[in-house]
């Protein structure tokens, strides 16, 4: 293949967020040739902005907690449509995972008899989340990062794949093109593990960073894998609103688990106006009682600001459209209150909110230890991804693997917060270790070069319209602008209809993406690839939420505001048909085991 | 809309000159809001690394107005726009193009230190006890995002060029970090005397004064470091007795 490198691996990783750098760890650990891909810097990938912690049952603080607990909470959380071996794995692993951590060299907060502190987080019924202050996805990357470098796997960073190679019905490896000089490359490898996070950058409010493009879910789908619950778009509800330029960055719920309040402009606590009746019974009813609970009094239930994110979300798009909502369009979130309770509070939410101080204080201009912040929803996270076997996390495409939030399984139609984290290094080390496994039991791939040449002219053709035909920026923010007002918090089947209409249209456009200049890190050639991507997840998301005719964790509708008994058994599926077209099929939900619905149902009890 | 100038670094390794940008911005915005909005109006293929826009990723690294910084965390309101802003990349790192340096020097030295090395499990189960005062002193160091804005201003790198003996604030407090770790038990003294190039260091407190995390980079990490260094390579009762 005259012109690209090639490079072989046993696993090709692409991706080194939390979920890739464990992967990449887990096989080099198994002794097999490991090479990691990312699009950014290593270091830099989205875990590293993760704030509030990682959920594990370590019960170091309250010692009622356990692997039942939180698997429960993960599977009321997720309304059942989760993948309940991914669940049981999740919970039961999770504190193994964490733990090995500290003999990589995390160092998490401690408790008073110097094990690691855990705090409270929506949805989880005790205090779960191993934190390092907000900075815990920094811990985590920064962890796997200085233990993955020293084990031999090769990082190729600043390096984007475009497509991924197959060998028949196998994967044989991807193409990929590095952005210093845009040169491309080629890796053959045995098995591969896709780890590229979510897809935020489809929406216009969003917590994500340009990484996030749904790239590992559209290679999937490309090569013939299936995605599931692309309807369950996690909306964070507290991001924040202003400055105008910084809407959507997020503030984390770390701030409520320290006692931080919601109120409209009115001045009223209205999260205690709506509380669902499944948690109606660990839920507080008065200020008080919350507060207690927050300063961790067992006997207390939680506040209603710690019910799950797709609940509150949803009650302060209420307050905002009811037209109680902020000066700048959201609601207040309030952490300075404590001082009436703390004699301290000021040094006490510095120390465990440092960067929440920081960047309300550098970006905003506000001391959060005086004033309440302005916060509004913000595209945070995709449940839905990769429909993985929950034990090895491989797709239906043999040797192809797929973790952390590219995948989909473990969170159904609700992800709680903490739970992606521990997900990370669970599925992570799953899928290094089975990868690793399928590549020495099955023998050697070999690469296309038909394939490859077309994927390379594939790949230059934006670059050869010399800048003659439409900006691939400006189409970006079309497709972002129409699927925020046609496919967010609240959906309609009609805005629904619209919004394809319009993707079909931007797909028209895209293919005249044309930005100037060289091969050479040239962002206008790279956004011009990155359409493709974000065009398919719309699609995708757009169409599942269509055929979800029901209100359901993150995905409300307008017109369909009940829950159906019916559609609680069923999972969407969207797969590409064999002329390119996008299929959508419904599956039913697999039975559960029994003695995992026993122990929902003691847990319901409790 | 207040309108402001932008003179970009615009070039790559063989050469390149400032360019001007008339543009508008927002109240709120902070500089790489501005380089955004550069970028998709006016100078599509205008090269510049961004993650995070929360000071939390360390890639927007910059020089604006001469000053390192990160472009996401220093707002418009914050500079004088009466003046054209210059926007320039580290001067430290070669230039790959535009906004965007060469860092991949890090990511080497950072191989050559030494690893944690933990000692045996505390507990049955495998674990640790810690106390919270003891990786206090730690955890300041481990809020380090990488952003090399303290390997920028750096003298010894900056002026003198030893990027091949002297590892830099940034790896200084990294292995300050692992130093302070209360569970490791590797030695890091003799590396940092003669591979790491600690004596390099004449305090001049420059990283500090730059770092986005307001690490106390010299006094916290790189003091403590060189007296671990002096207590066991000029200790004069040790030379005497052979210790
Ligand atoms: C602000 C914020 C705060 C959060 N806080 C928490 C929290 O407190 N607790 C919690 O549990 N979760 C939290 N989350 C969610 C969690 O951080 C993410 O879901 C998780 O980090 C995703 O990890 P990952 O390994 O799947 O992907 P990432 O860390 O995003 O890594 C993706 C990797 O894939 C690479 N990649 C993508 N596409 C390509 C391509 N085409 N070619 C090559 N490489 C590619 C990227 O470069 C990157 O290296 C938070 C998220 C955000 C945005
Ligand atoms: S204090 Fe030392 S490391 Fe820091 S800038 Fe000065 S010479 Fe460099
Ligand atoms: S020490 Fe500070 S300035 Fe240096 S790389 Fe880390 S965060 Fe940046
Ligand atoms: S973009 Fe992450 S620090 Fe600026």
């Amino acid at each position: 293949m005259p012109g690209i490198e090639t490079y072989e691996y046993d696993v090709l990783v692409v991706g080194a967020g939390g979920a890739g750098l464990r992967a990449a760890i887990e096989a080099s650990n198994a002794g097999v040739k490991v090479g990691v891909v990312c699009k950014s810097l290593l270091g830099k990938a989205h875990t590293v902005m993760a704030e509030g912690g990682m959920a594990a049952a370590m019960a170091n603080v309250d010692e009622r907690d356990n692997w039942r607990v939180h698997f429960a909470d993960t599977m009321r959380g997720g309304q059942y449509l989760n993948n309940w071996r991914m669940a049981e794995l999740h919970a039961k692993e999770a504190p193994s995972r964490v733990k090995e951590m500290e003999a990589w060299g995390a160092l998490f907060d401690r408790t008073p008899d110097g094990r690691i502190l855990q705090r409270n987080f929506g949805g989880h019924r005790y205090p779960r989340l191993a934190h390092v202050g907000d900075r815990t996805g920094l811990e985590l990357i920064r962890t796997l990062q200085d233990h993955g470098i020293h084990l031999g796997m090769d990082v190729h960073m600043e390096h984007t794949v475009v497509e991924l190679l197959m060998d028949g019905e196998r994967v044989a490896g991807a193409f990929a093109y590095d952005r210093e000089l845009g040169r491309f490359k080629a890796f053959r490898a045995k098995a591969v593990v896709l780890a590229t996070g979510g897809i935020g950058r489809s929406f216009r409010v969003t917590s994500n960073s340009w990484e996030y493009t749904g790239d590992g879910h559209s290679l999937a789908y490309r090569a013939g894998a299936v995605l599931k619950d692309m309807e369950f778009v996690q909306f964070h509800p507290t991001g924040m609103v202003w400055p105008h330029s910084v809407a959507g960055i997020l503030v984390t719920e770390g701030v409520r688990g320290e006692g931080g309040i919601l109120k409209n402009a009115e001045g009223r606590r209205f999260m205690f106006d709506d509380i669902p009746d499944l948690y109606k019974h660990q839920t507080a009813d008065n200020a008080d009682e919350g507060w207690r609970y927050v300063r961790g009094d067992r006997q207390a239930r939680r506040p209603p600001e710690l019910l799950t994110r797709d609940h509150v979300a949803r009650c302060i798009n209420r307050e905002i459209k009811a037209g109680r909502g902020s000066e700048h369009g959201g609601v207040y979130l309030d952490i300075a209150w404590i001082k009436e309770k703390l004699p301290n509070a000021e040094e006490h939410i510095k120390r465990k909110l440092p960067s929440m101080y920081h960047q309300f204080e550098k970006l905003a201009g506000i001391d959060i230890t005086k004033e309440p912040m302005e916060v509004g929803p913000t595209t945070h996270y995709v449940m839905g991804g990769v429909e993985v076997d929950g034990d090895s996390q491989m797709s239906s495409v043999p040797g192809l693997f797929a973790a952390g939030e590219c995948a989909s399984g473990l969170h159904g139609a609700n992800r709680l917060g903490g739970n992606s984290l521990s997900d990370l290094l669970v599925f992570g080390k799953r899928a290094g270790e089975h990868a690793a496994a399928f590549a020495r039991e099955h023998g050697a791939v070999s690469l296309d070069a038909d394939a490859v040449a077309r994927v390379e002219r594939m790949t230059l053709e934006p670059l050869e319209r010399n800048g003659k035909g439409e900006n691939p920026y400006a189409i970006q923010h079309e497709l972002q602008e129409m699927m925020q007002s046609h496919v967010g918090i609240v959906r309609h089947h009609g805005e629904m209809e619209d919004a394809l209409e319009g993707i079909a249209h931007l797909r028209e456009r895209a293919i005249h993406a044309a930005p100037p200049g060289n091969r050479e890190y040239n962002p206008g050639w790279h956004t011009a690839l990155d359409l493709r991507n974000l065009l398919t997840i719309s699609e995708a998301i757009t169409r599942s939420a269509l055929s979800r005719e029901e209100s359901r964790g993150a995905h409300a509708r307008e017109d369909f505001p009940e829950k159906s008994a019916e559609l609680g058994k069923i999972n969407t599926a969207i797969r590409r048909g064999p002329d390119g077209e996008m299929l959508l099929e419904k599956h039913a939900v697999k039975p559960i085991r029994e003695d995992l619905q026993a122990i929902i149902d003691e847990q319901q009890q409790a | 809309m207040p309108d402001a100038t932008f003179r970009i670094w615009r070039g790559d390794a063989s050469g390149g000159a400032l360019q001007e940008y008339p543009t508008f911005y927002e109240n709120g915005m902070v500089v790489l809001d501005v380089i955004h909005k550069i970028q998709a109006e006016q100078a599509q293929d205008l090269a510049c690394r961004w993650n995070c826009k929360a000071g939390k990723c360390g890639s927007c690294s910059a020089e604006i107005n001469g000053k390192p910084k990160l472009m996401c965390m220093t707002r418009m309101s914050d500079l004088d726009v009466s003046q054209p802003v210059t926007v320039q990349p580290m001067q430290t790192f070669p230039l790959l193009r535009d906004l965007v340096t060469n860092v991949e020097w890090n990511y080497r030295v950072k191989q050559e230190i030494k690893k944690l090395e933990p000692r045996k499990p505390d507990a049955p189960d495998g674990t640790w006890r810690m106390q919270q005062a003891d990786v206090e002193r730690a955890q300041e160091f481990r809020k380090c995002i990488e952003c090399y804005l303290c390997q920028d201003v750096c003298h010894v790198l900056r002026e003198h060029h030893k990027h091949n003996e002297f590892a830099g604030p940034r790896f200084l407090i990294h292995i300050a970090q692992l130093e302070m770790n209360p569970l490791d038990v590797a030695d890091r003294v003799p590396d940092l005397k003669d591979r790491h190039g600690l004596g390099y260091c004449n305090i001049t407190k420059c990283c500090t004064k730059v770092c986005p995390e307001e690490i106390t980079i010299t006094d916290n990490a790189i003091i403590p470091l060189k007296e671990r260094v002096v207590d066991r390579f000029y200790d004069p009762l040790k030379k005497l007795f052979g210790g």
